[in-house]
């Protein structure tokens, strides 16, 4: 699955956006948001992923369970 | 962010690359020439006097001296008559920090509480040549907090890219916690920043582990030791590289008692010895409404006394910048009068920015004579004072700025501390009472908490103030002194105290000493009235 961002609980400071390999961070309406469709969870780039590494507040990028998870191609 | 604002090396009599070659400066000469550029005249109570050491600008190099002269942030004189502003272009922070709770400002530029608006770089230079052509004053941008510029260096180098461009004389600085700062000093230099701010809060990562609970580094969160010792050899490395290059470098370091209040010394000694030229050392704000892991956990902040204490202990190795105020990042206007309102984003987005090149120019000429003169009405007050022997003093004082008791007591939203010795007057710092005056509150609780908050002073100057409040600081011990409205702050406290020492001479009164003050703590309820 992907990620996702609690919107509720984002500080708008755009940390993750810059960061994310695949350019799946987007800022809209006033919070940030992941696109599942280009998330992979980091795997084949990075150790962890990085939006969870960077972010300020704990358990605002979260796996979204309503996503399958990333398979590798 | 890692402020460095209450960020911002130099070299004395000599050039910068003087200064790169032992690295050592001795900074209470700069300093003294920095805020008395004209003479002997207020050295304080530490000692480190360089009256009579031809302390001028004679012996300062000139480029060196440019560089501080109008510097809000360095010169004691010049922080009441220029102004800096802030842009906030940078949030994102590669580290966290127990004491900055990042849904706001950060804390170590801000108050806390208070969210900056977020500007793209075009809106940040717009801004700033609006505000540089409305206010003369404005002489100094930074960039800082919320964020670190330097995890931020696109938004960041675009924004001085675009100022420099228009504005040349505007000096640029930014603050920084250090992680980034090896890999960007080169790109800083190309820039002409005037000076970095370093916030470096300890050099043993011991310490440190209680500090940051984490860095973001090689695309990894680091915690604990390992964390804190890479972030102390990037914050060391990249000082280094800065006095290399003649950059200077101002370290902030924020008081955590318990932690590294007497580590702070330590830290004093490693940063003077890689060429830092101002330390700064701020108390730790902290309450439970602003979230962060130390308010949360009851951490306190410094009295007043414990902050003076450790300034003037550091102060025998290096000069302390005390009229540092945790203001917010983009206050625009002198420094502790708060302008923002009249710069929305929207507001300068409509604005025609022309660049007022020549009206700037004629102020600060106009200002550098007031300032000059002001400089000379003190220097007129230091004899006699002889007498004063080991006392040592606080007055507080009530001033709208230009080195002048030019405010009302009730209004007064902070009173500058200046310590009186037998070597004069010497600015040491500022108390903030603005949250006890607004709203909700009634006077009487008002009166005192300002009471609590210059309760380690003799007296308070002001431009007016009312009977009651009189009487009750004549009761707390605190005399309230208006006789010197619209006059020079230094140079009427001198009166004042050479009058004081006479009265002791005389048997009329017996010098005692006072309390402790307590530091503001609740910034965030400010915002509620
Ligand atoms: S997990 Fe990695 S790929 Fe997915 S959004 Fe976060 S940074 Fe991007
Ligand atoms: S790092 Fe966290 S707080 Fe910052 S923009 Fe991304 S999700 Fe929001
Ligand atoms: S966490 Fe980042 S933004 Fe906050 S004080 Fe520390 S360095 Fe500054």
């Amino acid at each position: 699955m992907a990620y996702k961002i609690v919107a509720s609980q984002c500080t708008n400071c755009t940390a993750c956006e810059a960061l994310c390999p695949n350019l799946a961070i987007s800022e809209a309406k006033g919070t940030f948001v992941i696109d599942p469709a280009l998330c992979t969870e980091c795997i084949g780039h990075f150790e962890t992923p990085q939006c969870v590494a960077i972010c300020p507040v704990d358990d605002t990028c979260v796996l979204d369970a309503s996503q399958p998870r990333y398979q590798a191609a | 962010m890692t402020d460095t604002l209450f960020t911002q090396a130099m070299d004395h009599g000599t050039g910068p690359d003087d200064l790169a070659a032992d690295g050592v400066v001795d900074i209470s000469d700069v300093m003294q020439k920095m805020a008395e550029h004209k003479g002997c005249g207020t050295e304080g109570g530490s000692g480190k006097a360089s009256c009579g050491s031809s302390a001028g600008p004679a012996d300062m190099a000139p480029e060196i001296w440019e560089k501080v002269k109008n510097h809000p942030c360095y010169s004691e004189e010049a922080h009441h008559h220029y102004a800096r502003m802030h842009v906030a272009v940078a949030p994102a922070c590669n580290i966290q920090c127990n004491y900055c709770n990042r849904k706001y400002d950060c804390a170590n530029e801000s108050r806390p509480g208070v969210v900056s608006e977020r500007l793209t770089p075009e809106q940040a230079s717009k801004k700033v040549l609006a505000v540089a052509s409305t206010i003369p004053q404005m002489t100094v941008l930074g960039i800082a907090g919320p964020g670190d510029p330097l995890a931020n260096p696109a938004k960041t180098f675009e924004t001085f890219r675009l100022i420099s461009e228009v504005a040349p004389d505007i000096k640029l600085c930014l603050s920084t916690n250090g992680l980034a700062l090896p890999d960007w000093v080169d790109e800083i230099a190309k820039y002409k920043v005037d000076h970095v701010t370093i916030t470096i809060n300890m050099v043993d990562p011991e310490i440190g582990q209680h500090i940051y609970p984490w860095i973001f580094w090689e695309n990894k969160r680091l915690q604990g030791y390992e964390a804190a010792k890479i972030l102390t050899e990037r914050q060391m490395l990249g000082l280094e590289m800065l006095t290399e290059r003649g950059i200077l470098a101002k370290i902030n370091s924020v008081m955590i008692p318990g932690i590294n209040d007497k580590h702070l010394v330590e830290v004093n000694k490693a940063v003077k010895s890689r060429g830092a030229f101002l330390h700064n050392i701020m108390p730790l704000i902290s309450a439970p409404e602003h979230g962060t892991v130390f308010g949360l956990n009851g951490q306190r902040g410094p009295t007043a006394q414990e902050l003076k204490a450790l300034q003037d202990e550091c102060e025998g190795d290096m000069n302390m910048m005390r009229h540092c105020r945790q203001c917010r990042a983009d206050a625009v206007g002198l420094l502790g009068e708060d302008r923002s309102a009249e710069f929305t984003t929207e507001k300068i987005m409509a604005m025609e920015v022309e660049y007022d090149a020549e009206g700037r120019k004629a102020y600060q000429q106009a200002v550098e004579s007031e300032r000059q003169a002001k400089v000379a009405a003190k220097a007129s007050e230091l004899d006699g004072l002889e007498k004063a022997g080991d006392i040592a003093l606080l007055v507080a004082v009530a001033t709208k700025g230009h080195g002048i008791i030019n405010e009302h007591f009730g209004h007064a939203k902070e009173f500058q501390i200046y310590e009186l010795t037998a070597k004069g007057a010497k600015f040491v710092g500022h108390r903030r009472v603005d949250l006890y005056c607004q709203g909700g509150y009634g006077e009487e609780d008002a009166l005192d908490t300002v009471i609590t908050a210059i309760n380690d002073c003799h007296a308070v100057f002001v431009a007016k103030i009312g009977g009651c409040p009189k009487a009750d600081l004549q009761a707390a011990g605190i005399e309230p002194v208006d006789q010197y409205a619209h006059e020079f702050i230094e140079q009427s406290a001198l009166v004042w105290f050479k009058d004081y020492l006479a009265k002791i001479e005389s048997g009329e009164i017996v010098h005692q000493q006072r309390g402790d003050a307590a530091i503001r703590q609740g910034a965030l309820l400010s915002q509620a009235g």
